[in-house]
């Protein structure tokens, strides 16, 4: 009895981290582009460039680092689409996420009609050629660490690493220091010297990098094709899992993790056949988040130049 | 300078537009077009499908055929006011989720042909309009009945999109296949409310592989893509939907419930040539009419013999001596 609760728990946390990864990476980018001061809804086309990239270059070169990386590199150049808007210009930078959105998903699907004789879904990349599963096999078999971490991509490891590196440079190096200061008043980090443009740049290039990593963590790992439908909606709930996590990477890490349970409990219970509806049990991981937000994280506030475009000569 | 390259990228792109819907037409007479659904039209599934059975009727009765895309749902009426326009002899709507939309046109325009794919307007179906759906509880009854005897664990599993009648159609049919092979077998059937999320998916088909399925069957869409990829994974065996998805793990996925939307698409363009158009009436496409049947990949994965005894239950399907349930009364019932 005892040990069916076990495994069934183990079943769920393993669930948790699989759920989790794409949204992690993308909450990191969250957290590094708005600590700057940009707004960046744009994480959702960001992350399906990612996705696209990931698993096209994962079929033609066969090799998922570099796939990985070209991911990064994609959902990059969206990021610097991001800021020359967003920093250069100064547009309404909830207006170019919009766009970057729709430009995310179009150009994936055009892409992928160019590359894949037409078809709006990419050839599924053999398992050998996806992420590396370094944990497979080390644990026996039935065991509640083998239930675990059978089967969970380096990805999963990778976006808990990132987190504790990007907490480490936000916190504990000049440069994250530098970042989040422009983030809260650009003009006085001005006046001290700091280049404000070149830090916004390069905050929402990385992070259109991230998000492009949570896409491949999508195309590479959870499953191992593009569709259009494969990421949707992934990209919003990691940016309100930064605003929960209350724009930090640790918070928002958290909070990926809760969601990703509430998302393991669900498919926990819904095999069972109770008699209310199944629709009402997928609702859990969103009820309990707003749960959870409105009743424990108590209030958050967002970097105080978050959103604000940074003119030299602007009188705050 | 802003201004003016964005007006000469508007204006370029309004040329390319207008250009692409100013397809050739041929001489034949007969017009028929299609508007697909947010697939578009090389979706690998059902819009694909639609399409190719265009093509076909267009050599077999030297049509002339034309499509139009759908990139949203808002997309759906001004595509059939296009379509409207040129003048086709009949305007196909492809997917269930146009049915409100092709009925309202339909209405609208009582001299004008029109056909949807997985919508039964049932009595209310106006007489311009034929509805098409399919008996995807038989290709299920079919793969569960493979399922029921390949299964090694006496377990076997169903992920289901969403829970409305359409996809019940495929769990029941399941079912009873899985029973009819074999009466011992444990059925593990969820639904994980989503047509996209792949991550939940494999989620689900994780735990009932856990729990020692060995062979998931998915009606779920882009949700099948995380099952395949946990058969994949575990080594365990997956059936497809809708399509061949053999190709998507060639080694895991041992058959696929087709529907084949081609097929009946190429037969009422036969109908309509012949001047038999079906209007104000639902047409309803199983083995019988070649509407639905399991993926020709089958051999490679399932023993012949098993496929032997799927074509005699096939036969007997068609003939009407087993008439599969689709819905949980008709399957409780034939479980007496």
């Amino acid at each position: 009895m005892i040990e069916t609760i076990l495994s069934n728990i183990a079943l769920i946390i393993g669930t948790t981290l699989m759920y989790s990864t794409p949204l992690i990476y993308t909450s990191l980018g969250g957290v590094l582009s708005e600590n700057s001061g940009v707004i960046n809804i744009g994480l959702e086309g960001m992350m399906v460039i990612g996705a696209f990239a990931g698993a096209a270059i994962g079929y033609f070169v066969g090799d998922p680092w570099i796939a990985f990386i070209g991911a990064g590199i994609a959902g990059g150049l969206f990021g610097l689409l991001h800021a020359f808007a967003c920093v250069t210009f100064g547009a309404n930078q909830v207006v170019s996420g919009i766009a970057i959105n729709f430009l995310g998903a179009g150009i994936a699907l055009f892409l992928s009609r160019m590359f894949f004789e037409g078809a709006t879904m990419t050839k599924s990349i053999p398992l050998d050629n996806k992420m590396p599963r370094p944990l497979n096999g080390v644990f026996p078999d039935g065991s509640l660490l083998n239930i675990i971490f059978d089967n969970q991509y380096a990805t999963v490891y990778l976006a808990l690493l990132m987190v504790l590196i990007i907490w480490f440079f936000m916190y504990k190096t000049k440069y994250g220091l530098r970042l989040r200061s422009v983030g809260e008043h650009p003009t006085a980090a001005d006046t001290l010297g700091i280049n404000v443009m070149r830090i916004r740049y390069l905050s929402v290039i990385m992070s259109g990098v991230f998000a492009g990593f949570g896409g491949a963590a999508m195309s590479l790992a959870i499953v191992s094709n593009f569709r259009p439908t494969l990421v949707s909606g992934h990209g919003f709930i990691a940016l309100a899992a930064m605003i929960f996590g209350k724009w930090k990477p640790q918070g928002a890490l958290l909070a990926c993790l809760l969601f990703g349970g509430a998302q393991g409990l669900a498919v926990f219970l819904g095999q069972f056949d109770f008699e209310i509806s199944t629709q009402l049990i997928s609702m859990l991981p969103y009820v309990i988040t707003i749960v959870v937000l409105i009743g424990f994280v108590g209030k958050s506030a967002a970097p105080s130049a978050d959103g604000i475009p940074y003119e030299k000569e602007h009188k705050y | 300078m802003f201004k003016r390259i964005i007006t000469i990228f508007v204006l370029v792109l309004f040329v390319l537009s207008v250009i692409s819907c100013g397809q050739a037409k041929k001489e034949s007479g007969i017009k028929i077009a299609m508007v697909t659904d947010v697939g578009g039209i090389n979706d690998q599934s059902f819009n694909q499908s639609a399409w190719e059975g265009l093509k076909r009727a267009e050599k077999e009765f030297a049509l002339s055929v034309d499509y139009l895309e759908s990139t949203q749902d808002a997309d759906y009426a001004p595509n059939m006011e296009t379509l409207l326009d040129a003048g086709n002899n009949l305007i196909w709507g492809i997917g269930f989720k146009m049915g409100d939309t092709l009925k309202e046109k339909a209405l609208e325009n009582p001299d004008q042909n029109y056909a949807i794919i997985d919508y039964a307007y049932g009595e209310e179906t106006p007489a311009n309009v034929v509805g098409v759906v399919f008996k995807e509880q038989e290709p299920s009854f079919l793969v569960g009945y493979i399922a029921g005897k390949m299964t090694k664990t006496n377990k076997v599993g169903f992920v289901g999109g969403m829970k409305f009648p359409l996809i019940e159609k495929f769990e029941y049919g399941f079912k009873a296949g899985v029973k009819l092979a074999n009466p011992d077998a444990e059925i593990l059937a969820q639904y994980a409310d989503s047509f996209t999320d792949a991550a939940k998916g494999k989620a689900i088909a994780n735990q009932m592989y856990g729990k020692d399925a060995d062979i998931v069957y998915h009606a779920a869409g882009g949700v099948g893509d995380g099952v395949i990829e946990a058969s994949k994974e575990q080594d365990k065996f997956a059936i497809g939907v809708d399509r061949d998805q053999n190709s998507l793990a060639p080694e895991h996925v041992i058959t696929s419930a087709m529907k084949r939307v081609d097929n009946a698409i190429f037969n009422v363009a036969e109908l309509l040539v012949k001047g038999e158009f079906p209007g104000g009436t639902t047409v309803v496409y199983g083995l019988k009419e070649g509407g639905v049947g399991i993926a020709p990949t089958s051999y490679k994965l399932v023993p012949a013999e098993i496929l032997e005894e799927v074509e005699g239950l096939s036969a007997k399907i068609i003939s009407g001596e087993i008439v599969v349930p689709s819905t949980p009364d008709t399957f409780a019932e034939w479980m007496k």
